[in-house]
Order: structure tokens, then sequence, then C-alpha cells
């Protein structure tokens, strides 16, 4: 299963991207397990400055912004 | 070329709405009906221009090019690309951890976080539409000076005291994410993007501030401002940089309040200290902060602006009017 974590300190746009996992993979029928990481610590772990991130099975595939349903897609099927 | 959009202003507010020009109503009416197609044409067109053409700038990028340089190189550094490299204020927690962990003092990291929302080049650009290039130039000048002031303020007096503890016990992680638009295609994508975002971001504060500014426009008379904001009132600059401080706006939101205020005759020093005040000092971005800063920095940080804007406002009164 494919396990995805958004990292973000809980502004709106990180609650914006995982809504739009969580609704992209029930429109395709996939199942997947959506983590929100909000720890400072953590988020940075990654290597991420710039929120919101995603991190599809622990390897970074965005970060900066809202990614786009195109690139959701991508990772879901992935 | 934005005589267009003063045309389409006498078209629809003395054509279409039967205004007459030179009453309060006939005055804000074309303002506001100049100002939003005028603001809004060109932030699309700036927006999109600017994403086509340059590659990526990210937090990640600039926290890597500005790691280890001297102090002569990294504020300058700091301040220029603290005001073109786009990011959201809830990243500024993370991007403050990563430049310090990056071994980036205290004093360039601040430099970047106090240029970042004063200056941006698409506020630069409807800044130099509504008032001017010279204006623009003056505020531009103005807003690095301040943020490389500000930061080697906190530099010398060593706050690094008053950063947050478990700041400093991060560590930063590796990645190899390069995103980036290399095709025709996707830097069209990522344009159209960029546009959608940020003006879905400031639309707001835009239409609220071409709203104050055609009620100033219309409805408050010249003499007002000639009584309580001429150069010789010396309390008029403080005063604007007080009234900025609880405002919060986009840099880009303050220019119709700008444009109104200089064609009232307010003095530059006075409306750009206006300007960098509410673009730059605001309560959310404060509570923001304090998850790494202690009050005692964001007090000294705020006053340190405060200062400075009021230092700008009088030396741009004196020297320019």
């Amino acid at each position: 299963m494919k396990h995805f974590k958004v990292l973000g300190s809980g502004c709106k746009k990180c609650a914006t991207t995982a809504d739009l996992i969580t609704a992209k993979a029930a429109e395709m029928g996939v199942a997947v397990e959506i983590e929100k990481v909000t720890d400072m610590g953590a988020i940075m772990g990654y290597g991420v400055m710039s929120t919101p991130g995603v991190v599809l099975n622990e390897a970074v595939v965005h970060s900066g912004s809202v990614p786009t349903a195109q690139n959701v897609e991508g990772w879901i099927k992935s | 070329m934005f005589e267009l959009f003063t045309r389409l202003a006498d078209w629809s507010a003395y054509g279409i709405l039967g205004l007459t020009p030179d009453t309060p109503l006939g005055e804000a009416v074309h303002f506001f009906i100049e100002d939003v197609t005028k603001i809004f044409f060109l932030l699309t067109i700036v927006i999109f221009a600017i994403g086509f053409f340059r590659s990526m700038l990210t937090p990640e990028r600039v926290r890597k090019v500005v790691a280890g340089r001297s102090r002569a190189v990294s504020y300058p550094m700091a301040v220029g690309l603290g005001a073109v490299t786009p990011f959201c204020s809830c990243s500024s927690v993370p991007l403050f951890i990563g430049f310090l962990e990056a071994g980036i003092p205290l004093g360039v990291t601040m430099s970047f976080l106090i240029a970042s929302p004063m200056i941006n080049e698409v506020a630069v650009v409807v800044l130099a539409a509504a008032v001017g290039w010279k204006v623009a130039a003056l505020y531009v000048a103005a807003g690095l000076t301040v943020g490389i002031v500000g930061g080697l303020i906190i530099e010398f007096f060593k706050l690094e005291k008053w950063v947050e503890e478990y700041v400093w016990k991060i560590r930063m992680g590796e990645t190899g994410l390069q995103q980036g638009a290399t095709t025709f295609k996707q830097r069209l994508d990522y344009a159209w993007g960029q546009v959608k975002e940020i003006v879905g971001r400031i639309w707001i504060y835009v239409l609220v501030g071409i709203g104050l500014g055609a009620a100033l426009h219309g409805f408050v008379p010249q003499e007002f401002f000639l009584k309580y904001a001429s150069a010789d009132n010396l309390l008029a600059v403080p005063a604007a940089v007080m009234v900025g401080i609880p405002l919060y706006s986009n840099a880009t939101g303050v220019i119709p309040i700008v444009e109104a205020l200089m064609a009232k005759g307010v003095p530059i020093g006075t409306v750009l200290a206006l300007m960098m005040s509410v673009a730059a000092i605001s309560l959310p971005e404060m509570i923001i902060l304090r998850k790494v800063l202690k009050p005692k920095l964001i007090a000294t940080f705020t006053g340190i602006l405060f200062v400075a804007f009021i230092g700008v406002g009088y030396l741009f009164n004196a020297l320019l009017t």
C-alpha cells in the first residue's frame, strides 16, 4: 500500500493537499495511507523548507505548493 | 500604455453610469474602475511572465547559495533574494530553521525575512505603473537598506540567545528533489499556476486597497492632508508608521492607497513609510515567527523596523520635498 506523508505545520494549504490526495485515491479506488507530519524537526529531516511537502514511501516527491491533480494522480498510479 | 485604463474608466464611470467628473462619487468610482482593471491586468501579465522565464527559485536553493559566504556578500544577497524568492508566509518557520541550520548567521536570515514581504517584483512593477519608476526605485532601495541594517543590528547585539532553543537542535536532511519546469508546455502550466495561486491569495487585499484608495481620492479633501500630513508636521511620519502596524496587507494591496495619497500631495517619505509598515510589520507574521523567536526578539525586530521606517520617511521628506 502507498504511504503518503503531508509535511506542513498545519497551514491551510497543507490540509488542502491532504484532502486532495484522499479525494483522488478514493476516486481512483486505490487504498492509500495518509499521515500529516506537523513536527518541525521531522519536516526538516526530509530536507523540506517550503511547505506543504509530500512524501511518498519515504521519498520527497513535492514541496512548496499544493500539488496539481495530475501530480497526485501520477503518484497514486506509480 | 495605461491611458487605455483611464479611458475605459471614463467611459464606464461617466458614460455608462452617468456620473459627473469632479464630484466625489464620480472621482471615487473612476479611480476604482481604473485601478481594478489596471492592477489586475498588470498582476496577471507580470506574474505570468516572471513564472515563465525564471528558473525555479526556491528557498532550498537560496539556502545553498547563501550559506558559507562572507557577510559582505551574504547580506546583500539575502535581501535581494528575499525580494524575489516566492514563499508562503506559513513557510517562514522551516525557512528560518533551515537557514540557521546551514550556518547562515541570524542577522542574514532576519534580513531575508524583513525584505521578503516588503519587496517583490510584482509590487514593484505595479508601483511603477501607479506612481512612476523613480518612486518605485526609491522604495526598493530603501527596503533593501532597511533589510540589511535590521539584520546587522540583530547580529551586532548577538540576539541568538533570543531564538528558541529547540531550533538549534534540528538537523536538516538531504533531499534529491529538484523540481523545475523544463519544456515549453511545463513552463506555461507553471506560469499559469503561479497566476492562479498568487492572484487567488492576494486579490482581497488588492480590492480592499483599491476601495480605500478610491474613497480617499474622492471623498477626502486635499486640505485635510495639507493640514495634517505635510512635511512640516513632524508627527505625520511616525503616525503613518503607527497606522501601518495593525494594518496588514500584501505589498501590492497598499499601492492604490499610495497612489491616492501622493495625488493629494502627501510627501513621498510619509507615503513610503506607510507602505513599508503595512507590508513588513504584521501580526499574523509575528504569530508565525513566535514559534522560533522569543517575545524579546520579536519586540526588538518590530522596534528596529519601526525606527527604520520613520528614518526612511524623514530622510525622503527632507531630500525630496
